[in-house]
């Protein structure tokens, strides 16, 4: 009998050596004629264990982990293939490890567990349930169940997807549009996972394809589109691998195509690849984008459910939404709908990145505090100093000093004290930040970024990295640093109130918060204190 | 067709034929072309414009929109460095300026062997083991400055066909 070992292949267990370790593993085992059968999974998003092996037993999986090449001969020496718990890297059983055992995962249910691209172990773990019964469903029927499920966008913007939904589903298809495409609807998988903080957009697309998959198939029966399609960023390029993988070996059996499951009903996807531009992850720069043209924002309305891509109505859902859908219908939207507090229902992925001892994603319902994921999940910093920021909601995201720690994870809990949630992601920061060069940083990121449509941002950005060094670098005298920081303030309301999106609209989040929460880092320096960092601009 | 070769050419035109027909096919034919060659010639602009019926303005245009696409061809690695908050938080802007330091080059540049060029790049999400870095179609983790040396090592030895 073979001894199965999970060694995943996902970003970052590839970006710490995972291949090299398959390779030397196969070869160590075949020296010592022990049969194994490696199965490249998906990551369980404990990311400060990559890369993780996981080593089948009678009592479920053992896992070992962090494991670099070099640790393997003692592995195998210890009896790392019996399941033996003798080696220090042994963390014991998988799913007894508190930082998973203690998650809520409806959406990462599979995530780890299964060969990412094998049709048979995503259908032996509850697989296209959701949409068989999407296919015995009316279109209305499924609509009302998301509504019921009280899911809201998990991009960022925290959009009811029901409504959405609803929304496509009532436009009507007569409107002959110019090119061509007449009656069509679009389902638009946002895949631009820009936000720094942030992977469990990746996570789905590289470990559970088939979920989202069967998302957008199910989000094309609900409002009667028949082609979808996936944008996402050229800076994932295993996620682009496993998904057009996905697509194919999906259209093979059945399950995407001219004939969803032999219902006569049709459902085409495809992969289109961004080209790096932040923006693109804006709904409408996104569809602009995807009609092979500059990624400029559009003013809304109109909303793009109603004219959308090609000018058609369409369903724009981030990968995380969609790929709640699955669950959503096999289970019933009560039962996603009893996670979770207030008007925020179900889970959210939280990304916890950057300076954590214990990185990863931890899917929980809402209403953790911050506190508890940075120290009883996250473990304090990686560098031993103690945490000092976190940017929440990626970089339009307020940075919050410990006193905010205690806030709820909730919509409507963060925007109370000025924050996102965003996506999820969790950024911290150690003692050693300088809040005025993250503030900085803020206004250089949009300057860089900007889709240059409209004035505030495109401009806006280019004075502020100007205000915030002159701030930084001209101490001489307070009359001109209140000066400035008048200036600062102005244009941060400028931005604001006066940017087309919330690529302008939200840049002033990091930069007031810096600003506000950690005042002393804009004061004077001692001489001696370092220069500032160079930027890109610096060569641009 | 100035600038670029017979082959280059062909490549160009195989690549607008075999996607001219998708909607929206103007990134998938660019990345085609970057694909192949490394960067997008200027001569393919015209080619491009007169299969989708734009005009040079319309493609070039886009082009110079996305930070993906060059019009250069790039050095024998493309290496980028994550710039965004979660690798700054780890240790990325020391990484930046020592790469810059030991290539002698900034950021957009190529070294003048044509051995490497160097861009900034916003979030690989590889954001619990920063900081990241992006050779090729490979990304790393953990990339302290020792390790980029590693690295740079590591490159300097592989045969020319391989990348």
């Amino acid at each position: 009998m073979s001894v199965t070992v999970f060694i995943p292949r996902d970003t970052t267990a590839l970006a710490l050596g995972a291949n090299q370790i398959a390779a030397q593993l196969e070869s160590l085992a075949q020296d010592q004629g022990a049969a194994i059968k490696i199965v490249r999974n998906g990551s369980r998003g404990l990311f400060w264990l990559e890369p993780l092996l996981e080593v089948q037993t009678d009592q479920g999986r053992v896992a070992y982990g962090p494991v670099c090449v070099d640790d393997l001969p003692a592995l195998l020496q210890a009896g790392m293939l019996k399941g033996s718990q003798q080696h220090p890297l042994c963390q014991g059983l998988t799913e007894a490890i508190p930082y998973l055992k203690n998650q809520q995962r409806l959406t990462f249910a599979r995530a780890g567990i299964t060969d990412p691209l094998s049709i048979d172990d995503y259908l032996a773990h509850a697989g296209f349930k959701g949409l068989h019964k999407a296919l015995h469903s009316s279109p209305q029927a499924i609509v009302d169940t998301v509504k019921t499920s009280g899911l809201r966008g998990r991009g960022g913007a925290a959009f009811p997807t029901g409504i959405k939904w609803q929304t496509v589903l009532d436009a009507p298809t007569s409107a002959a549009p110019a090119n061509g495409a007449d009656g069509q609807k679009y389902i638009v998988c946002n895949a631009d996972e820009g936000d720094s903080g942030t992977f469990a957009d990746r996570l789905v697309m590289e470990a559970d394809p088939y979920m989202l998959i069967e998302g957008m198939c199910i989000a094309g029966l609900a409002v009667g589109a028949t082609q979808g399609y996936i944008y996402l960023r050229s800076e994932y390029p295993m996620a682009q691998q496993i998904l057009n993988q996905a697509i194919e070996l999906a259209t093979q059996a059945g399950y995407l195509g001219d004939n969803l499951c032999g219902s006569g009903q049709c459902f085409q996807l495809e992969v289109r690849l961004g080209a790096g531009a932040y923006i693109c992850g804006e709904e409408t720069s996104l569809l602009e984008s995807l009609e092979g043209k500059r990624g400029l924002v559009r003013a809304k309305p109109p909303l793009p459910a109603l004219v959308g891509l090609f000018g058609r109505p369409t369903v724009v859902n981030n990968v995380l939404s969609l790929a709640a859908i699955p669950y959503i219908l096999a289970e019933g939207g009560e039962a996603y709908a009893n996670y979770g507090m207030g008007r925020s229902r179900g889970t959210l992925a939280f990304q916890l990145a950057g300076n954590i001892a214990r990185g990863g994603l931890i899917e929980l319902a809402f209403g953790t505090s911050l506190r508890t994921l940075l120290e009883e999940y996250g473990d304090g910093s990686a560098t031993g100093q103690p945490l000092r920021a976190v940017q929440v909601g990626g970089p339009l995201g307020a940075y919050l000093p410990e006193s905010q720690w205690d806030t709820a994870l909730d919509y409507e809990a963060f925007a109370a004290v000025g924050a996102v949630l965003g996506h999820g992601g969790i950024v911290a920061f150690d003692a050693s930040v300088d809040m005025a060069q993250q503030a900085r940083f803020a206004m250089e990121f949009c300057a860089v970024e900007s889709c240059g449509k409209c004035t505030p941002c495109r401009i806006g950005s280019t004075r502020g990295v100007e205000v915030i060094d002159k701030l930084i670098q001209d101490q001489s005298c307070e009359q001109s640093r209140d000066a400035n920081l008048l200036l600062l303030t102005d244009l941060c309301d400028t931005l604001e109130l006066g940017s087309l999106c919330a690529m302008g609209g939200m840049t002033p989040n990091p930069v007031r918060s810096a600003l506000s929460y950690f005042p002393e880092d804009f004061l004077p320096k001692s001489p001696a204190s370092a220069p500032r960092l160079s930027g890109e601009n610096d060569h641009a | 067709m100035s600038g670029i070769s017979a082959a280059e050419h062909s490549v160009i035109s195989t690549q607008v034929e075999r996607l001219k027909r998708q909607p929206g096919a103007l990134l998938p034919i660019l990345h085609g072309i970057q694909e192949q060659l490394g960067y997008i010639p200027t001569a393919a602009t015209p080619i491009i414009a007169a299969a989708l019926r734009q005009t040079r303005a319309e493609i070039e245009g886009v082009i110079s929109f996305y930070h993906h696409f060059r019009t250069s061809p790039p050095g024998r690695h493309q290496l980028q460095i994550c710039r965004a908050e979660a690798c700054q938080a780890r240790g990325a802007n020391a990484l930046e300026q020592h790469a810059q330091a030991r290539l002698g080059i900034g950021y957009h540049q190529t070294t003048l062997d044509l051995e490497y060029s160097l861009e900034p790049v916003y979030c690989l999400g590889n954001c619990a083991c920063g900081p990241s870095v992006r050779v090729g179609d490979e990304i790393l983790g953990k990339v302290d400055p020792q390790r980029f040396d590693q690295l740079l090592k590591q490159l300097a030895t592989l045969p020319l066909e391989s990348n």
